[in-house]
């Protein structure tokens, strides 16, 4: 393991010193805590809270400012925070509208963030919250745990943000997240796995000729173990995938990102999103909104997720809001 | 009721078998999950330990009570609120009566609530419900727990991470399971089963 840290055991909190040494100006840490919440947070406004375990950076800190996230929570790496530590966040958060949580599905973070709403309602705070499932990578069946929260947990920050941000209430931030994860999918590709700093070694091993077709952000086995493509036969997989799952129409808009999973460079970032275009350009369908980078991270994991969000209502004008966060 | 000495020493024995196992429990979760369940709960038995030596409890109830809180301030994760919510649970009853099965029930329907768990599901209710019922039969044996985390092997996992693997789940164990198991282990060396 090569790795730019101390103790494995601090990597965290370190991380969240560092954050709010870099981008002390917009947020802050609650002390004693793994919180990261907004400066000055506007009042009578609906916040907003997520969070989850660490090593997806820029998610969820990076996310947290006007117009975004009012507080990120993070736990060790790969693993939910705590429900005390949520409990903090919905408590750092609150301006006296009620707060909501966008939630990934996992099984943990549904439990631990669970168990903080039960706390804050307990304190009297107004809390709902949303569940985001997007990785089309899993069947969602009575088998498993249920399709996993991935990057279009990024799109669900950015609309609900905008739209607390214009004054929506807490019933109207719920209906809105119920569509909008309805309309979200993601699907990854990994040529290797991450390598958690405390465990030393990659989560799974793939010859250096062999890549994985949806493997999840914690390292989670994928659907297909294949001999190398090209990023043009790689976004040609995703795209289908896409397709197959959306069904798409004629006349529909949708968003698209692009998410680098930590130890992929920009520049095979863009050549896919390239190959994307071309795939796309044979549908009959608009993409006004695009983005490409490193938004919902593995740690060190080489691979890239495609993300597409079917656009209803006003939501390419949400996404469009500005923001003032750190990372978008 | 345990008292809190009895109790004490119950979990001391518990912390003591997570921390002398804690590779072994992040190497079977590594198979099946992602390879972080002996450091979670070697977090959060060093947490517990310094609540349980800092406090003075009235008697066990108290006891399973601040290491619960412990215990789910630290772990995180899915097992975080699963260790959590058995101790609480435990504690709760352990106040209303002196049946130690009743008590290890209140755990099980708190697992089984928190975490929407059923038997077979490859989830350390495998082991949390046969403990149960073996102690309510009088017959509870450091063999019977080790069975029942043995028998994990040759489920196919339906909650959790490890469901992701579906069938590649089966011919391993469950690390909750195993960690659970210990729970019960230490709770039979203490000899604290026929109190």
């Amino acid at each position: 393991m090569k790795k730019i840290i101390n103790e494995p055991s601090n990597v965290v909190d370190e991380m969240l010193d560092g954050f709010v040494y870099a981008n002390g100006d917009r947020v802050k840490r609650i002390e004693d805590t793994t919180v990261i919440a907004q400066k000055d947070i506007q009042p009578n406004k609906v916040t907003l809270v997520s969070g989850g375990g660490s090593g997806h950076e820029p998610a969820h800190a990076g996310f947290v400012g006007k117009g975004m996230l009012q507080a990120a929570v993070s736990g060790e790496v790969f693993t939910s925070p705590t429900p005390d530590q949520v409990f903090e966040g919905i408590k750092a958060a609150d301006a006296g509208e009620g707060v909501f949580l966008i939630i990934k599905n996992y099984t943990g973070d549904v439990m631990n963030f669970d168990m903080a709403k039960e706390l804050a309602e307990a304190e009297g705070i107004n809390v709902d919250y949303v569940i985001v499932d997007d990785d089309i990578a899993v069947e969602d069946s009575t088998h498993t745990a249920g399709k996993r929260g991935v990057a279009g947990t990024v799109f669900v920050h950015k609309i609900l943000g905008a739209a607390a941000d214009r004054g929506y209430s807490l019933h109207e931030l719920k209906q809105l997240a119920v569509r909008l994860v309805l309309n979200v999918k993601s699907v990854g590709v990994a040529m290797t796995a991450a390598t958690v700093p405390e465990v030393g070694k990659p989560g799974f091993t793939l010859a250096d000729d062999e890549m994985e077709y949806g493997v999840g952000i914690h390292s989670e086995p994928g659907y297909k173990r294949t001999a190398i493509k090209s990023a043009e036969k790689i976004a040609a997989e995703l795209t289908a995938q896409l397709k197959k799952a959306f069904d798409f129409q004629p006349g529909q808009e949708y968003a698209l990102l692009i998410n680098g999973l930590g130890a992929t460079p920009l520049m095979e970032q863009y050549i896919l999103a390239n190959d994307v275009k071309k795939q796309l350009s044979n549908e009959a369908i608009a993409i006004p909104y695009k983005k490409v980078g490193n938004w919902m991270t593995s740690l060190d994991m080489n691979g890239v997720s495609l993300t597409m969000l079917k656009l209803e209502d006003d939501w390419v004008e949400l996404l469009n809001h500005p923001v003032s966060v750190t990372d978008w | 009721m345990l008292t809190a000495e009895q109790t004490n020493r119950w979990l001391e024995r518990f912390a003591e078998k997570i921390e002398a196992n804690k590779d072994y429990l992040s190497e079977l979760d590594g198979i099946i999950g992602d390879g972080d369940h002996g450091n979670n709960m070697a977090r959060g038995i060093e947490e517990m330990r310094k609540k349980l030596q800092a406090a003075d409890p009235a008697n066990g109830s108290e006891v399973l009570k601040n290491a619960s809180v412990a215990l789910l301030s630290k772990i995180g994760g899915a097992a975080g609120p699963l260790y959590g919510t058995a101790l609480l649970e435990m504690s709760k009853q352990m106040t209303e009566a002196d049946d130690l099965s009743a008590v290890v029930k209140a755990g099980l329907d708190g697992v089984q609530k928190r975490g929407k768990a059923e038997e077979g599901e490859k989830t350390m209710v495998d082991v949390f419900a046969p403990v149960y019922r073996e102690l309510e039969a009088g017959n509870l044996t450091v063999e019977a727990v080790e069975d029942a985390v043995e028998a994990t092997r040759e489920l196919k996992a339906t909650k959790g991470r490890a469901s992701y693997l579906g069938e590649r789940s089966i011919g391993e164990l469950d690390p909750g399971a195993v960690s659970i198991g210990y729970l019960f282990i230490s709770l039979i060396e203490e000899g604290l089963t026929d109190v």
